[in-house]
């Protein structure tokens, strides 16, 4: 008999257990965690280049720093570490630094470790790297083209794998479809981007030839081994701790293992421990992303909008390395690429390319919102392309009730739902009629207002052995199977009686010790507060295993199912230790108030406290089948998911959850600023332990998704440059971009795990994204299809679809033009002239006189004349926040004494890197002074273009003004504004690249 | 302030949370790393180091400010005021009790800055409305609770600092 009161606890909104630490400023995070006194600060030097030959590293200068201990580059690092594992059969290394070429901006080339973290930017700022640029390729399409330049010599391609499969009779199907319908979808890079940012601290233990390294990692624990295996180390001299408290997650921690490496190289030849803590512009350009893919999606459908196949051709866009668990993104996703539909014939070419970006990595949605946005999108196509209503061709697809379990075509088994019970409460408690009614009024005005839909199966608790599905069966068979999603937790009784419980979970703030606390304390009859949740890890003492951590949303499945099979088996075992003490029989034994009863005889009952510690104090009185109640270890791994099958069938998850979304939105015709009317969210996530809790996870993941779709991208050059390194340009939604959700929920109990419960955390990422592009393309043509739209779905870009012909600005305006420059980097030009009191040759001679130009470059520390053409030049420049010492290269050509002159050149610095040309052009004007005219093309790279691209037009402008003040104040025409004021400017950029990138601010 | 150089350094001496503390500090210490690494106080967290997230709001003279944006010189002769100052004792605040009734942070690692910022609204007005709460949580950036929630939250405790009042 179960005491009835408890049993309620699980499913109820109890208090977080976490959040008096939280709120009261006492929470452990990594950045908070007490270091061994003599730890160390490392700091990165970074690649400003998209793609280049590393040629040489000088480290002498940044060696002399006062405090600097060491200095380590790649040469160091292929020294002390073997390649990282790559997910695929391939010819290539995976260094977690570059070695001899860098591959994306951001990349780390060097490490400097020194006696505070400030110490150790000095000297990595004074790290000389020379490099010889090349080409780059940001785009996959254009990185697959035969004279594309090509990452990894070793691969002589980009295209690192490519599987086709085939499933049922797709041919025969398309051939007999009375439609073939398809979209072209173009999927950008964003990223969840935790508020805390990656953390290490490392130790190497020489007399144990051990590594010791603090991370905020997050799982999953498969990566252990590509740490242990890459520093060269058994798994058990690799051990791997995770402080208390993450500031959040959302997959992007999973990507901090190549620092994990990296600092234990540096901790190594430091012979101390080392501690780095990410910068946000680091965190930006080179932790981790989601893909970007670009897809050709394709259905054959009957004339009432029912598809019998679909064909998928996936370019997947993994970044400079296919880095693990890559390629996951793509193949998460291959059980339920049907999506919410019967669809009983599919066809997929998968083709996984590298690009000089970011690797990739776990991020929440995980490889759902690439599939979900061209699967949604079709979905709205065929509805608009045969005149039928989006919604009716999602019930006419829709898996029937009664066909759970369903079998996919690929694989998946999806374990339970009713998708057209969820649906058609979602429609009424929604109060769709009344939202189609909102729309017409709008539409009546002329207004553009437009309805969304999309059906999303959201899939949890991956199969470890879902990768392996991107191996032929062949190699699959030579390597062996992988499967299963091992899960552990430890229910622990101390001698005083009180209960803990150790899971291997790494919560990165959901709330995982509060529902494991409400899972025990309901077993066990006691009361939430009474029980103890260690949740962070420690691969040196806790039970864990390959798939532990906190990822593909396996906690409420998973984690919390396990322990609660372990709370179950120690109450078994107590509730024979308690029949035995109260003399009763098994069966009549229950667990209440902290006190285990005889059902029958409330009185005669015992401490929990007391039958829980007799294994401590007294086991010779046990019963002699309990053997003890001190600790009981499960691990739990679902028999469901098996190993892909020879015909690559894969159950890549356990769990598969149904969204089903729509919204309403409407798009300012002035201003073009998305609005959303209305937003509702239907989740079938199974079994609901904490509905508070669930609904965090839906708003929370709903936030992410809107800033995705709507004002998210990782945005690179052409050139590799990154151009979004601070949150004033990756822009995040605030309170204000947030609106009002309406969730709803229809639970059907999972029946493969202990709890009942699905995953639920990423689905809005999945669904939500799509559904207000559909909704935005009903709002631009409400009978057609619309355009193809790009995330993210920005004012800037509505307003180019609604204002196609954008009025000339005033007369007098000119906007710095900024467009594509010819190697790819943050182009400016301009031109401009301006008069000064001086003769052209006195003009043309302070032009090539380096004390002039020393004087009148704003922030020059020297000029030299190498020979009667060149010249090199030191100067600081300044744009917005950063600022940093350049060396510029200079060199003259098609000179025309005293009449014209070209100057071009190339600047490098610690913060980024430019080049250019300009024709400075010298005429007499009447009077005698001299026109100056120019004309100029430059093209900038590196942390200037990633945090200052908004600013550069604005501070090249200021400097040119600098520039040219400075030498109509040399050329004699009195101070400052006297002679500023003779000048006349006449465009608002000016000068030449070199200009604007030697002059600053002093 | 004299004018230093580089590598130089100078104690510095502030109220921190009601007591005075001293310090000696360089011309290039900012203020959350003299507050986290120097003085203990970790419940402050760093975000973006760029004055965007809001994660390190702390008050300076009862004003949120951001200490990333803060050199530590600054806060010479100044009261500064952190997360650890807002209970009284072993209970929450007002504020942070709203927080947990609300299940109004996650993570909790942008809460710190948020709970500062509230905190010194209703310091300035106590009826502040639910357009003068948003504006002031416009200021910060959460990735895990989707923000409706922290309003709630703001709400309840905006009612709960008067005295269950409500003046929406």
């Amino acid at each position: 008999m179960k005491d009835l009161g408890n049993e309620t606890l699980v499913g109820r909104s109890v208090q977080r257990t976490e959040d008096a630490t939280l709120l009261t400023g006492r929470g452990r995070f990594i950045d908070d965690l007490a270091v061994s006194p003599g730890t160390l600060h490392l700091a990165f030097v970074r690649s400003p280049h998209g793609h280049a030959d590393i040629r040489s590293i000088d480290v002498a200068a940044a060696r002399a720093v006062p405090g600097v201990t060491t200095v380590v580059t790649g040469a160091d690092v292929r020294r002390l570490t073997r390649s990282m594992t790559v997910g695929v059969k391939a010819e290539v290394e995976c260094w977690p630094m570059a070695v001899d070429r860098a591959r994306y901006v951001g990349e780390p080339v060097a490490m400097v470790v020194a006696r505070d973290r400030a110490t150790a930017e000095d000297g990595a700022d004074l790290v000389s790297v020379d490099y010889a640029p090349r080409a780059a390729v940001i785009d996959p399409n254009a990185t697959l083209a035969d004279d594309a330049p090509v990452l990894h010599d070793s691969l002589g391609t980009n295209l690192i794998n490519e599987r086709r499969f085939r499933y049922g009779d797709p041919e025969t199907a398309f051939a007999h479809a009375a439609h073939r319908i398809g979209v072209d979808v173009v999927y950008p890079r964003s990223s969840c981007t935790p508020i805390e940012t990656y953390g290490v601290v490392a130790e190497y233990l020489p007399g144990e030839g051990a590594y010791d390294i603090a991370a905020n990692f997050q799982g999953p624990f498969s990566i252990h081994a590509v740490v242990a295996r890459a520093l060269g180390v058994p798994g058990n001299r690799m051990r791997l701790r995770t402080p208390p408290d993450s500031g959040g997650s959302f997959g992007i921690k999973q990507g901090i293992f190549p620092y994990m490496i990296l600092a234990g190289v540096a901790a190594r030849l430091a012979g101390s421990p080392v501690k780095w803590i990410e910068d946000r512009l680091e965190h930006l350009e080179a932790s981790v992303s989601a893909t970007n893919r670009v897809t050709r999606l394709e259905a054959a459908v009957e004339p009432d909008g029912r598809i019998t196949a679909l064909d998928w051709d996936q370019i997947e866009d993994c970044g400079a390395h296919l880095r693990a668990p890559e390629p996951a993104t793509l193949y998460r996703m291959h059980g339920n690429m049907t999506g919410a539909y019967r669809i009983p014939n599919l066809a997929i070419r998968n083709r996984i390319v590298l690009t000089n970006k970011t690797p990739t990595g776990l991020n929440r949605g995980f490889g759902g919102p690439q599939v979900y946005f061209a699967l949604e999108r079709l979905v709205h196509a065929i509805a608009r392309d045969l005149g039928l209503d989006p919604l009716d061709v999602i019930r006419t697809n829709l898996i029937p009730a009664d066909a759970f379990p369903y079998r996919t075509p690929s694989g998946a088994i999806y374990d339970s739902g009713d998708y057209p019970a969820a649906l058609a409460l979602a429609v009424e408690e929604g109060r769709l009629d009344e939202l189609r009614a909102r729309r017409d009024a709008a539409r009546a005005e002329g207004r553009a207002y437009g309805i969304g839909f999309a059906c999303v199966v959201e899939p949890s608790v991956s199969n470890m052995g879902y990768i392996t599905t991107v191996l032929t069966p062949e190699a699959r068979e030579k390597a062996g199977p992988k499967n299963g999603a091992q899960a552990t937790a430890t229910v622990a009784i101390d001698p005083l009686g009180t209960v803990s419980v150790k899971v291997a979970s790494v919560p990165q703030g959901q709330g995982h010790r509060t529902v494991l606390a409400q899972v025990v304390a309901e077993e066990l009859g006691l009361a939430v507060d009474a029980i103890l949740v260690v949740a962070d890890v420690d691969t040196a003492r806790d039970a864990w295993s390959i798939a532990s951590g906190n990822y593909s949303s396996r906690f409420a499945p998973a984690v919390a199912g396990a322990t609660k099979l372990a709370a179950a088996r120690l109450r078994e075992k107590l509730a024979r230790v308690a029949a035995s003490q109260l003399n009763i029989a098994i069966d009549t034994v229950a667990f209440r108030d902290g006190r285990v009863v005889d059902g029958n005889n409330p009185d005669n009952s015992v401490s929990f406290a007391r039958a829980a510690a007799a294994s401590h104090w007294a086991p010779g009185t046990l019963p002699e089948d309990v053997g003890e109640t001190i600790r009981e270890t499960v691990f739990w791994t679902p028999e469901e998911l098996a190993a892909p099958n020879d015909r690559d069938e894969v159950n890549s998850s356990l769990c598969h959850g149904f969204i089903f979304d729509f919204c309403g939105v409407e798009i300012d015709p002035d201003t073009a600023e998305l609005r959303i009317d209305r937003y509702v969210t239907m989740h079938d996530c199974g079994r609901i332990l904490h509905p508070a809790m669930v609904d965090g996870q839906v708003r929370g993941g709903f936030a992410q998704a809107l800033g995705a779709a709507t004002l998210e991208e990782y945005a690179y050059g052409d050139d590799g440059s990154f151009r979004t390194g601070t949150l004033a340009e990756y822009l995040l939604p605030t309170v204000h971009e947030m609106p009002d959700l309406l969730i709803l929920h229809h639970e059907t109990p999972s029946p493969v795990t202990p709890l009942g419960a699905k995953g639920v955390g990423e689905g809005n990422c999945m669904s939500t994204p799509v559904c207000i592009a559909n909704a935005v393309a009903d709002a631009l043509d409400s009978e057609g299809r619309g355009p193809d739209l790009v995330l993210p779905i920005t004012a800037a870009k509505l307003s180019g679809l609604i204002h196609p012909d954008e009025p000339k600005p005033s007369e007098g305006v000119r906007p710095a033009e900024t467009d594509k420059a010819v190697g790819g980097g943050r182009k400016l030009t301009g031109t401009g002239a301006a008069e000064v009191d001086a003769s052209r040759q006195e003009v043309w001679d302070m032009l090539m006189d380096p004390s002039t130009l020393d004087a009148i470059i704003p922030g020059s520390h020297g000029v030299r004349k190498v020979s009667d053409t060149e010249f090199e030049a030191e100067v600081t420049l300044g744009v917005g926040p950063v600022k940093g010492l350049y060396t510029a290269e200079i060199v003259l050509s098609d000179m025309e004494e005293p009449e014209a002159v070209t100057l071009s050149g190339v600047t490098r610095g610690a913060l980024g890197t430019g080049q250019g040309k300009g024709r400075v052009t010298l005429t007499e004007v009447e009077g005698g002074g001299t026109n100056v005219a120019y004309a100029y093309e430059a093209e900038i790279g590196g942390k200037v273009a990633s945090v200052g691209g908004r600013l550069l037009d604005g501070a090249a402008n200021v400097v040119i003004g600098e520039f040219f003040r400075a030498l109509a104040t040399h050329a004699g025409g009195g101070a400052g504004s006297g002679a500023f004021s003779r000048m006349k400017v006449r465009a608002r950029t000016g000068l030449s690249i070199l200009k604007s990138m030697i002059g600053g601010s002093r | 302030m004299p004018r230093m150089k580089a590598g130089e350094t100078r104690e510095i001496q502030f109220r921190l949370n009601g007591r005075e503390v001293t310090v000696r500090v360089a011309p290039r210490d900012l203020m959350h790393d003299v507050l986290r690494h120097r003085l203990g106080a970790t419940g402050t967290h760093v975000g973006c180091e760029h004055g965007v997230c809001g994660a390190c709001t702390v008050q300076v003279n009862g004003a949120p400010a951001r200490s990333c944006l803060m050199l530590a010189g600054q806060a010479d002769g100044q009261d500064i005021r952190t997360v650890e100052d807002l209970c009284d004792g072993a209970d929450l605040s007002p504020i942070q009790a709203a927080f947990r009734d609300n299940f109004a942070l996650q993570c909790g690692f942008c809460t710190a800055g948020i709970l500062m910022s509230l905190d010194a609204l209703f310091a300035r007005d106590p009826d502040a409305g639910e357009t003068a709460i948003r504006d002031t949580l416009s200021g910060h950036l959460c990735r895990c609770t989707g923000y409706a929630p922290i309003v709630r939250a703001a709400l309840q405790a905006r009612d709960s600092i008067k005295g269950g009042q409500t003046d929406a």
